[in-house]
């Protein structure tokens, strides 16, 4: 992390963001409304919940892909405890536990095992969407109170009310990932791992909390997804994972760990959801809308190694970075 | 290397220390009242003399796009909104998930639509937006798959068990030749539709024009291809004098025909009960399947923009026993929980087969 760097690809992802923001306000009918930008925010709450941690565990390096399946296991076992008679207010930290216990699962499989990320959490992915249909099958539940729900989809003075817990969350991960040991030990571990642990960073130890961190956040989500929807369904938040991951890399995180930052992700999830609800309002087809997401997806990836061969070509094979990863072309 | 124990054990002392502290104070649980389901309901008057409004723009949202069934339903929408010369358009997601009809019906509030037609993934799901949408002075009409009563104007219904348990008869009756032994392939024992019908096929045949039709057995294949293959098989060895075996399940119909169709019982027990023309076309042309039956998907969508247009145009508001013309499907009264019945199903047999593709 360097002032130049936050002043490279952070700050085009901001700029372009907030310029996306103000040409769909003029252009798009409907757009600038406080009505819609209510919509917009419920829309990118679990996208952007989920990409607090996502930044941390793919800055190490690693990739969680069982969130989405998380939040869908943790809405199925809402419903099911609420159905059974449980009080709401008891089921919901017990809910964001059960995420943090399913994090554990892939934190286990990652560190103890030794297990590629990438291979554990599809097999978690598939797993815990599998035990969702075991718990709820097709059915769904519903009929929360609705204080509950009035509140995660109301607002006051205009200000969307789930605006508050994910301000709170996103200023914490951020001040953790850019101005504490916790954060750079990331940094150092996603650098190159055996350097890390040389310098006394426990690589294992911090990613399995990571994990649980994951697991824990995908579990919230679940739950504000849910009393959002008055729904809890086995397949609630389907392939929401491959958003996520897509808001993190257009955010500037590099796929191959080490490099990025939180303002970045945050303004990648903005342009993101912008994006959609501009295209959406547009009545471009749902198809069209998918190819912007996975199109964003591979340039997001693409755009910055391109730039980063161009600038070392330019400056000598001097400048490579100390440690990089074999896998960076 | 794991966590150490000491981190493992304040964590789940704290964990345990905040779930004891919630708990301790009571809660909200699902008896406690409290259910958000606010009056719904018409909410004006009707005029049934107001003139239809032209230009109404009504979108159809069904459960999802890219699908032969939803798309003949958006075909007939088309039909009917623009015989009523309104602006008609078609939105949908490609997965049939509940979250992803909230965005569009956001959407379509924001576009100010006149009125939404949506076939509802999730009948709870989709509720808080419909109920922003109808504050915002838009009209809901639900068809195929209702949601919550007090979120929509009018439902159109596509069939009720009546309907389908009547016709299921009167097929079995035509292929029997008025008498003989019947047999019914089923779904699951539990599936509510089946037993739905299946209850109206019994009282049906309890009555007197249907004394010569005996119902010798009911089977479920569970939807399953070949265990409802295997069925009936089982059906036709055990009831050699079985006249007609009435499938009341599209994977049913499909696999007796199949198996009646490749044995030497073609041309002697017949084959009935819903399914769709795409499925039966090759057993419709062959012969073993003479007639079967099933609601057109392109009347459901026709109907719900012909209510929707009423709506929009104040004629109807969705109280019972009001009354609205749905061009060339004639008149329909409103009635309980705004319910309209589209009507029986349609039959199909070789003659009309190839004008339906779904």
């Amino acid at each position: 992390m360097s002032a130049r760097r936050l002043l490279g690809w952070d700050a085009a992802i901001i700029v372009v963001a907030l310029l996306a923001v103000a040409l769909s306000s003029v252009l798009v009918d409907g757009f600038g409304t406080t009505r819609n930008a209510g919509y917009l925010v419920l829309d990118l709450l679990p996208i952007a919940l989920l990409a607090l941690p996502m930044t941390f565990v793919v800055i190490t390096g690693e990739i969680d892909l069982s969130v989405a399946s998380t939040l869908g296991l943790t809405s199925a076992v809402l419903g099911a405890l609420w159905d059974a008679g449980l009080p709401i207010e008891t089921i919901m930290p017990l809910c964001v536990l059960l995420g943090a216990l399913l994090g554990a699962v892939n934190g286990l499989f990652v560190t103890v095992f030794t297990l590629p990320s990438l291979a554990v959490t599809i097999g978690t992915m598939a797993l815990f969407r599998g035990l969702a249909f075991v718990v709820l099958g097709d059915s769904a539940v519903a009929d929360y109170p609705a204080s509950f729900t009035g509140w995660v989809t109301g607002s006051s003075g205009g200000v969307p009310n789930v605006l508050l817990p994910l301000a709170l969350l996103a200023i914490a991960f951020t001040v953790v990932l850019h101005a504490t040991p916790v954060g750079r030990a990331v940094y150092a571990a996603g650098a190159g791992q055996e350097a890390a642990r040389f310098s006394g960073v426990r690589v294992d130890r911090l990613k399995f909390w990571l994990y649980v961190t994951s697991g824990a956040v995908a579990g919230l989500a679940g739950v504000l997804w849910t009393l959002r929807y008055s729904s809890a369904r086995a397949d609630n938040g389907a392939g929401l994972e491959l958003a996520v991951v897509a808001a993190v890399l257009l955010g500037g995180v590099s796929i191959f760990g080490g490099k990025g930052a939180m303002p970045g992700v945050l303004a990648g999830v903005l342009l993101l959801g912008t994006l959609q609800s501009a295209l959406r309002l547009s009545d471009v087809t749902n198809e069209a809308l998918t190819i912007v997401t996975g199109g964003l997806l591979v340039v997001s990836v693409l755009l910055p190694n391109l730039l980063r061969a161009a600038t070392r070509r330019r400056a000598g094979p001097a400048s490579a970075r100390p440690g990089a990863p074999t896998t960076t072309p | 290397m794991s966590p150490t124990p000491t981190a493992r054990v304040r964590t789940a002392a704290l964990v345990a220390a905040l779930l004891v502290g919630l708990t301790a104070c009571g809660g909200t649980t699902k008896g406690d009242g409290d259910p958000g389901a606010a009056s719904g309901g018409p909410t004006a008057s009707a005029d049934p003399d107001a003139p239809l409004r032209e230009g109404v723009k009504m979108a159809f949202l069904p459960k999802q796009l890219n699908n032969p069934y939803s798309d003949i339903e958006g075909e007939g929408g088309k039909e009917g909104v623009e015989e009523l010369k309104g602006e008609f358009k078609l939105v949908g997601p490609n997965d049939a998930s509940a979250s992803s009809q909230v965005s569009y019906i956001n959407t379509l509030i924001q576009q100010q639509q006149d009125v939404i037609g949506i076939a509802a993934n999730d009948q709870n799901a989709v509720c808080p937006s419909l109920k922003q949408a109808r504050e915002a002075g838009i009209k809901v009409v639900s068809f195929d798959s209702d949601a919550a009563k007090d979120c929509r104007d009018v439902f159109v219904n596509q069939a009720t068990a009546q309907g389908i348990g009547e016709k299921l008869v009167e097929m079995a009756s035509q292929l029997a030749g008025g008498s003989g032994e019947i047999a019914v392939l089923s779904a699951t024992p539990n599936a509510t539709n089946q037993n739905a019908w299946i209850a109206v096929v019994e009282t049906e045949l309890a009555k007197p024009q249907n004394s010569g039709l005996k119902l010798v057995k009911t089977v479920y294949g569970n939807d399953d291809d070949q265990k409802s293959f295997q069925e009936a098989q089982g059906l036709l060895q055990a009831h050699p004098d079985l006249e007609v075996i009435v499938a009341p399940t599209t994977v049913g119909i499909a696999a007796a025909a199949r198996y009646v169709g490749s044995s030497s019982y073609k041309g002697k027990v017949a084959v009935t009960g819903l399914g769709t023309p795409n499925q039966m076309r090759e057993h419709v042309k062959n012969g073993t399947v003479e007639r079967f039956a099933l609601w057109d998907p392109a009347d459901i969508g026709y109907l719900a923009a012909h209510a929707g247009v009423a709506l929009a145009s104040g004629r109807i508001t969705g109280a019972q026993g009001e009354e609205f013309t749905a061009g060339r499907l004639g008149d329909y009264t409103i009635g309980a929980d705004g319910e309209v019945v589209l009507g029986p199903p349609t039959v199909f047999d070789a003659a009309n087969i190839d004008q339906f593709d779904f």
